[in-house]
């Protein structure tokens, strides 16, 4: 067989993932500092799951709620992480999150406005006040569009439709990333300075989701394989509503938009049920405690004709409903034949996010890889065990652009490219067209549909330690077989191919999940043990890291870093911050 | 509901293709790319075909459904009962694989639009009756299958004095934005090739977020130009009042 070729391209600062992190990265790391910046993403600019999101983006400007500040938000946020969160990363993000919304606006979102023409804010499950920024209810389409056009103004060059296949890390240094092209198969090498990760998370990992075919986990799987660490791995989100009707969109995203402006989640009985569980902030609770009141509802036989809650904006008039959130309009009278502003509609917790990730500083994004930088969904620390609706977005801006400012600066005091081992480029080639000629017939597709599957009877929303278990045995045999996947047709734009490399991502991150899954012998925030159905004050100090040699995953404890007295004290008060302050600032029901 | 679909899908590459027959099961409320995924899965793995959300977000799976520019992702699959139902690329951009097109000339196009240049730093104050309709334009979820469907881009020469309907509504989401300090009147009148519409409002018709491309945005740009380059009177006042769309400029090329 005649010598694979490869392309090679040199840069600075390398960005992979152009999703509203990687792209706010490659804004920061370019702009004014003569550095040359490349980004590449494995789908079209502009299409990165980022797209998807909804409901806001939150940053505590108080423009409806005058107490709210970063300390409420701070506080709302460890929370509702049930205190695992990296503290320093949390109080960051509060503090500059309103500076990079603002940011936004004067690159060209135009967000809704309040009566007194500033920024409107919605309100949001577990967030004191009234804080998620939004534009009706396709924020992420507004935040994406507005990078993506920032960013093709900015001088960089933009690599559409390559998937990267490895991380490459000489002496504890990150000097390229290894892939193809998807239109054509070819190889190409970017040989980098610095690197930013940036490539979302993984909840295609479960059947019932509400996340694009991208989330496969591939950075924290390169990174992971590289040496990188991962943190929190059983921390993953299932949203409570997704759709559930008709099968085809079961999983898809209703927007807690819905419940912020009003709407009730009643059972089959017509119990608004939500007031067995959390009857202070009822449909506003925190999406942990929803997600698994809806479950529990469906299990004691109180579920909706297909298996979920109702959910009612009816009562709003269509005209609001309409303005504050055609999208969700739209996709019901479309997809479901259904008119939401005349009858309620069933859904369903859907895998949502993924809290866990790459381990990294809070200052600068750094992973434990030198030169190597992660920031968006598939970095860890800011959201413990559960995720507030909206801190997505504006974590995607607060840390893509210390992302960038970092790999900035680790590029500027770094010499020249590293040189590449070529014997490695050459095992990766070979290992990447493999598929093309193994003799079996297993087809990635029916293996990642029964990871899926198996990830959800055994590790989804509702675990236990024999769940848990029986689940790793399965998940070990299935990438066994999963090693004669097999592929036909050319490198010329191969879906199966590619389907290949995601599968083996996810094969990975998924036996991750249930290691540190089984190790945690409690209830905490997104993760739900039957056998252990408390949270308990001793599991409040450990933070689960693994790292892996090729082989096998190895699980270590690490403490959390307990908050200095400053921020502890905001958690003194019985109440949020803003609301001990004033008594006049009201709690954000509508 | 019948029991299955007969799908006619459009395979090859730029050295040509044709229609290859599947067969696939019919399931409730099922859209054209379900039908497609279930013939990646099952009959043919290296089928090309591009989507990301499968909730009408992306806009990365357009192609042409019996004739009709559509969202894949969007199209039910019941409105076709009994009839078969033909997927075909778009038909404007040129041919990767199957249903992939090269969709590079509008990332090109979209470089050539100017950013937003803020008369004040934010936080702005802007009323919402004052961005409503800059609003609507927000939608965009750059399908590009308002671009497949313009006949002046059909016809690929088209492509070098057209910018397309996409960059008609992106060019005025910034020029109506009510903090813009940028003129790009000159460029839709010269680059842009704003006259080149003849309002046959075929963009607006295939536009899966519903966004009135030719009325709300289009014929106000060409009102704008038409001021500009044509009304000596509103000249006249313009240059007396100062405004920053002043035909004088030096950034304006003469007018041809
Ligand atoms: C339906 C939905 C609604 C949501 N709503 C909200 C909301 O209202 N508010 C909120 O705060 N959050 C929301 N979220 C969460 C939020 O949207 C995501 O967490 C966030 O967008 C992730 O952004 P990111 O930049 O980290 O990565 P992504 O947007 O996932 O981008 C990943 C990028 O990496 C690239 N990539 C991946 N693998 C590779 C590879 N191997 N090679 C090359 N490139 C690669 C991809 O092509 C892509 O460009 C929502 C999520 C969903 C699914
Ligand atoms: S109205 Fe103009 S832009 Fe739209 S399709 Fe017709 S000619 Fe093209
Ligand atoms: S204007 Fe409409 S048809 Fe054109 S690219 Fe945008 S969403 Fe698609
Ligand atoms: S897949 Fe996103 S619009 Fe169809």
């Amino acid at each position: 067989m005649a010598q694979e070729m490869y392309e090679t391209l040199d840069y600075d600062v390398l960005i992979i993932g152009a999703g509203g992190a990687g792209l706010r990265a490659a804004v920061e790391a370019s702009e004014g500092t003569g550095l040359k910046v490349g980004v590449v993403t494995k789908s079209l600019l502009g299409k990165a799951h980022t797209v998807m999101a909804e409901g806001g983006a939150a940053a505590s400007f108080g423009n409806l709620d005058a107490p709210d500040g970063w300390e409420t938000h701070f506080y709302d946020t460890m929370r509702s992480g049930h205190f695992i969160n990296n503290y320093r990363t949390v109080e960051i993000f509060a503090k500059e999150a309103p500076d990079r919304v603002l940011e936004l606006e004067s690159w060209g979102a135009v967000f809704d406005r309040t009566p007194e023409g500033r920024i409107m804010q919605r309100p949001f499950g577990a967030h004191t006040f009234r804080r998620l920024c939004h534009i009706g209810d396709h924020t992420g389409l507004e935040l994406i569009r507005t990078m993506q056009y920032k960013a093709i103004h900015t001088n960089i060059d933009v690599f559409q439709e390559v998937t990267m296949t490895k991380m490459l890390v000489q002496n504890g240094r990150v000097v390229g990333a290894f892939g193809y092209f998807r239109a054509d198969g070819r190889f190409v090498l970017f040989r980098a300075r610095a690197i930013v990760l940036a490539t979302g998370g993984w909840g295609r990992i479960y059947k019932v989701t509400s996340n694009s075919w991208e989330s496969t986990g591939d950075g924290a799987a390169l990174a992971f394989r590289a040496g990188a660490d991962l943190m929190d791995m059983e921390m993953v989100q299932f949203h409570p509503t997704g759709m559930v009707w008709p099968p085809g969109v079961r999983g898809l995203l209703v927007t807690e938009g819905v419940r912020g402006e009003g709407g009730l989640l009643r059972n089959s009985e017509g119990e608004r049920f939500m007031k067995t569980y959390d009857p202070e902030r009822m449909e506003l609770s925190s999406r942990d405690v929803v997600a698994r009141s809806i479950f529990r509802e469906v299990q004691a036989g109180r579920g909706t004709p297909h298996g979920g809650a109702w959910l009612d904006i009816s009562h709003k008039g269509a005209d609001y409903v309409k303005k504050k959130l055609p999208g969700m309009y739209e996709q019901f009278l479309t997809l479901a034949d259904l008119d939401i502003t005349k009858q309620p509609f069933e859904v369903a917790p859907t895998c949502h996010y993924t809290m866990g990730g790459l381990r990294v500083d809070a200052e600068t994004c750094a992973t434990n890889i030198a030169g190597l930088f992660a920031a968006g969904e598939v970095a860890c620390g800011l959201h413990g065990a559960n995720r507030l609706g909206g801190n997505s977005l504006s974590d995607l801006l607060v840390f893509g652009r210390r992302a960038g400012m970092g790999a900035r600066d680790y590029a500027k005091a770094t010499g020249q490219h590293a040189a590449i081992d070529e014997s490695e480029l050459r095992q990766e080639m070979d290992r990447v067209l493999e598929p093309f000629h193994r003799q079996g017939s297993v087809n990635p597709y029916h293996v990642h549909e029964r990871l899926q599957e198996l990830m959800t009877n055994y590790a989804g929303i509702m675990r236990s330690g024999d769940t848990l278990q029986e689940g790793l045995d399965k998940l070990l045999e299935l990438k066994d077989e999963a090693r004669s996947m097999s592929i036909g047709g050319s490198r010329v734009y191969n879906p199966g191919w590619h389907a290949v490399f995601d599968v083996e991502n996810m094969l990975l991150l998924s036996e991750g999940i249930i290691r540190s899954a089984l190790e945690r012998k409690e209830s905490r925030g997104a993760h739900w043990r039957t056998d252990f159905p408390d949270e308990l004050p001793e599991w409040q100090t450990v933070n689960f890291v693994e790292s892996f040699d090729g082989q096998t995953i190895r699980l270590r404890r690490e403490p959390v870093n307990p908050m200095p007295d400053y921020l502890a004290q905001l958690f003194t008060y019985g109440k949020a911050p803003g609301l001990a302050k004033s008594e006049a600032g009201k709690e954000s029901q509508v | 509901m019948s029991d299955e679909f007969k799908l006619m899908v459009w395979r090859g590459d730029a050295s040509g293709g044709a229609e290859v027959e599947y067969h696939v099961p019919a399931e409730t409320g099922m859209v054209v790319l379900d039908a497609l995924h279930y013939i990646e899965h099952n009959l043919a793995p290296d089928l090309a075909v591009r989507w990301n959300c499968k909730a009408a977000h992306c806009g990365s799976c357009s192609a042409e459904v019996n004739g009709e520019p559509k969202l894949l992702c969007k199209t039910r699959m019941d409105q076709y009962v009994g009839q078969t139902v033909t997927v075909r690329p778009m038909k404007t951009f040129p041919i990767i694989k199957d249903l992939v097109t090269d969709v590079s000339w509008n990332y090109k196009v979209a470089k050539e639009v100017p950013l937003l240049a803020p008369t004040a730093p934010a936080p702005f104050n802007m009323q919402q009756i004052d961005v409503d309709r800059i609003q609507e334009f927000h939608r965009c979820i750059e399908c590009f299958l308002c671009q497949d469907t313009c006949h002046v881009l059909r016809d690929h020469a088209g492509q070098n004095k057209y910018f397309g309907p996409r960059y008609m509504i992106k060019i005025a989401e910034f020029e109506m934005h009510p903090m813009d300090g940028v003129d790009r009147v000159p460029l839709l009148a010269h680059e842009g090739g704003v006259g080149m519409c003849n309002v046959t409002k075929c963009c607006t018709e295939v536009c899966p977020q519903h966004i009135r491309i030719t009325d709300n945005a289009i014929i106000p740009l060409k009102e704008r130009v038409a001021d500009r380059y044509y009304d000596p009177i509103k000249i006249l006042l313009r240059r007396l009042g100062g405004k920053k769309d002043d035909v004088s400029e030096p950034k304006t090329h003469a007018v041809t």
